[in-house]
């Protein structure tokens, strides 16, 4: 027992030194950073946050274990390879981020004790963290409290914004609205089906598409079904639309459960190229378990896809594949991931420093060229403006693009009209 | 009534002294708030705990779904505060102001009837103790009067804790779903978030820890905790005695229900939070690991039990966090295997027989009155 403590201090040590072997073709293209050049200590973070001259200290809080762990993996790695990256162009302020890494161990109230624990304990600066719905509303009322910045990655239903909370996933609205309109138009769709898990994510957003199918695209949901989480039984639905033949299946169904739909699905007869599928849940990271021939032909609304031809996405695969192995693959959250460390250097460096309500004031009008996904911009509403993008899903498992918004998508967490 | 002559032998006076001086000093005086705010959270365990030494540890019935009452307990008290969280004026934004914001989400425009009590804090108090009482009396009359014990109980508690966490899930409108109920902020206006608002509510926490070590511990003593440890020993025999043995049983469960729920309220305002996490099956195992850890047949040792495992957890977890369940697993067996008595056999075996052998070479002088550790109650296993 005596000796664990210090193995505690070894191995994120090991694990650092591993990281900085990795990043290092890359340091040696650019100017070494020398860290302690920056503004004073003493300007830049009057509220006591854990900033030295040399170092600011960030947290990181996702699902490293437990049933989450599997999409919450990803964005861990992307955001410690966008730290990295950062540092290695000379950090923020002229100080090299450092970060805290947590387990919120895929159990809401975890995340909330231990996002407490990042900023009353260790005073970091920023927490990059969250993925379910549970667990940022378990947080939430933690880093309003403490006054804490939290950049929150995944896509999600909307109906909050908060000045403590920096949202780089897409709200629903711009997720659905113009998936919905393409397909509309693509496939003449009048009827639909949803199917999604039993949790608020799922509800609103199908509830924002029955109002957006009902008034807008004056078509019909034909159905709307709920499985709990986990679920792995799907005959019965599938059944139902083997009956009522809708145009377009929508599904919202998340986890371990997508495997066992698609593959029924496959099992029932459902030959995904004639019958259109529109999914605003499935990314890279979910085809990975449900096998790319199970699901071959579906159609994904998302913002990102690892197939994008730009070019900042070109250097960023690469980049992330040489940190964590040829065999990842990058989903739209793990890209979202990334964009959070860059997103607050970028707002620490607007703002000249690290206090958390001169972000919060800074953060509107910030804009990252280098995104993988193209170009974002914070709103006023601390949402993202992004490109909405349709993907039709391949055998190997990536997805190919089929369609993009031509604008970027303005967020409208509290969309008039569909509530 | 054969009862000991004093409240507490002499190694349960040293134990209740001591756990007093490190709830009551050392812990406040030597953590920050976080942390204290932490042990409070732990603590709430011990509430578990000791329900769990009481039915479990004396009177031989092996729950594994003490999370259902645990959650009760806790709903109630969430429900209280959610509904103060969720005034007109907090709850602008919705589309139907008043109510909590989880119903509104969920196209739920008035608030339901059995929400209605829920704004009268007596009513709350009430319903903490009652709700999980007296469904603990609905499965205990039903099981135990028919004689289902044993292993077939325990998998009955499990089904019962697996049935509420899906009802508590599926009926988000109703009970906040898998997010449960967050964002509780203030009892009849007083605010439960701020640090000094944590200390008032850890002390309050220990001063009820305290009455139910008490209440325990007065059970244990009396007639009726020896009852139980017979009917854990030989159930048959007691029964040929007279006694009726299924309602001894419904009431060491019910005890037990009621002191899990005291736990959970205290855990929605402790963590301002409650959610079907803390109902279902793993939960409710976790809840018995403590007690094993800390002995199964020894109050003290349920409230050591029940802060080291979570301070493990969290240590591990802090230090590790990839691996830190691997750590707690281990943590488990080892204790299990060298220890089959848990903390309160090691202190048993090694500490109090030293003090023993010091107190009575120490009698020998002076030929005062002589030790009573026979009349226990707990038969050493």
């Amino acid at each position: 027992m005596s000796d664990e403590p210090n193995k505690g201090l070894q191995s994120p040590l090991r694990r650092k030194l591993l990281m900085g072997a990795a990043a290092l073709p890359l340091v040696s293209i650019l100017p070494r950073p020398s860290f302690g050049a920056g503004p004073a200590t003493a300007t830049v973070n009057t509220t006591g946050l854990a900033v030295t001259d040399t170092e600011v200290t960030v947290g990181i809080l996702h699902s490293a274990t437990g049933t989450m762990a599997i999409s919450e993996t990803g964005s861990i790695q992307a955001e410690k390879l966008a730290i990295e990256q950062i540092n290695a162009a000379g950090g923020v302020l002229g100080r090299k981020i450092k970060f805290i890494q947590e387990d919120g161990a895929s159990d809401w109230p975890t995340f909330a004790e231990k996002a407490k624990k990042l900023l009353v304990n260790d005073k970091v600066a920023a927490i990059m963290g969250c993925w379910t719905s549970a667990s940022r509303k378990a947080v939430l009322p933690v880093v309003e409290q403490y006054n804490g910045m939290l950049y929150y990655p995944t896509f999600y239903e909307g109906l909050e914004q908060s000045k403590n909370v920096i949202y780089t996933g897409q709200e629903a609205t711009q997720q659905i609205l113009a998936g919905l309109n393409w397909i509309a138009k693509e496939k003449g769709a009048k009827s639909f089906f949803f199917i999604g898990s039993d949790y608020i994510w799922p509800r609103t957003s199908n509830k924002i598409a029955r109002k957006h199918v009902e008034n807008i695209l004056k078509g019909k949901v034909v159905g709307e079904e709920y499985y709990a989480l986990g679920s792995t039984q799907f005959n019965s639905v599938i059944n139902k639309i083997k009956l009522t033949k809708p145009d377009v299946i929508f599904t919202d169904v998340v986890g371990g459960s997508n495997v066992a739909f698609y593959k029924q699905l496959k099992a029932a007869g459902v030959d995904l190229s004639k019958q259109a599928l529109l999914t605003i849940s499935v990314t890279e990271d979910e085809i990975d378990g449900i096998g790319g021939e199970n699901i071959a032909g579906a159609y994904a609304c998302m913002k990102y896809f690892q197939s994008l031809d730009n070019a900042n996405n070109k250097t960023f695969v690469p980049a992330f594949k040489k940190m964590w192995g040829e065999k990842t693959v990058i989903g739209d959250v793990t890209q979202a991931g990334y964009l959070g460390p860059w997103l607050w250097k970028l707002t620490c460096e607007k703002a000249g420093s690290f206090d958390v309500d001169k972000i919060a004031a800074a953060s509107p009008g910030v804009e990252f060229k280098e995104a993988p996904e193209g170009y974002v911009r914070i709103h006023e509403n601390h949402h993202l403006w992004s490109k909405t993008r349709v993907g039709r899903a391949k055998l190997d498992g990536q997805f190919e693009l089929i369609f993009e918004t031509a604008d970027l998508i303005e967020p409208d967490p509290f969309p008039k009209g569909y509530q | 009534m054969i009862i000991n002559s004093r409240f507490f032998n002499r190694s349960e006076l040293i134990g209740f002294v001591a756990l007093g001086l490190v709830l009551f000093v050392i812990l406040p005086l030597s953590l920050d708030v976080f942390r204290l705010n932490l042990v409070a959270k732990y603590l709430t365990y011990a509430f578990v705990a000791i329900g769990l030494v009481l039915c479990w540890g004396y009177g031989g019935i092996l729950s594994l779904g003490q999370g259902v009452f645990f959650g009760l307990g806790g709903y109630c008290m969430a429900m209280f505060l959610k509904l103060e969280a969720s005034s007109v004026e907090n709850t602008k934004i919705q589309s139907t102001p008043g109510i909590p914001d989880f119903m509104d989400w969920n196209q739920i425009t008035a608030l339901p009837l059995f929400w209605q009590p829920f704004h009268s804090l007596t009513f709350t108090v009430l319903a903490i103790i009652l709700v999980p009482g007296l469904f603990a009396l609905i499965i205990g009359t039903a099981m135990f009067k028919r004689r289902v014990g044993g292993t077939y109980f325990a998998i009955i508690t499990q089904a019962v804790a697996a049935i509420l966490t899906i009802l508590i899930v599926g009926q988000q409108g109703y009970t906040g779903g898998i997010n449960g109920m967050t964002d509780l902020r203030t009892l009849k206006g007083w605010d439960i978030r701020p640090d000094h608002a944590k200390v008032v509510l850890y002390f309050f926490e220990v001063f009820l820890l305290f009455g139910c070590i008490l209440i325990a511990q007065f059970i244990r003593l009396t007639k009726l905790g020896r009852i139980l440890v017979a009917m854990r020993e030989q159930e048959d025999r007691v029964r040929f005695s007279g006694y009726s043995v299924a309602n001894f049983k419904i009431f060491a469960f019910c005890m037990a229900a009621i002191f899990a729920a005291i736990g959970g309220a205290m855990f929605a305002l402790n963590v301002g939070f409650m959610s079907p996490s803390f109902v279902g099956i793993v939960p409710s195992i976790e809840m018995v690991i403590y007690t094993a850890v800390g002995g199964r047949t020894s109050i003290f040792g349920a409230v050591w039990g029940a802060l080291l495992v979570n301070f493990a957890k969290t240590g591990l977890s802090e230090s590790f966090p990839q691996l830190w369940l691997f750590g707690l697993g281990a943590l488990f067996i080892a204790v299990v295997l060298a220890f089959p008595n848990g903390l309160s056999g090691i202190w048993a075996d090694h500490v109090q027989s030293r003090i023993d052998r010091l107190v009575s070479s120490i009698k020998k002088k002076s030929g005062d009155w002589t030790s009573n550790s026979v009349a226990d109650g707990a038969p050493a296993e």
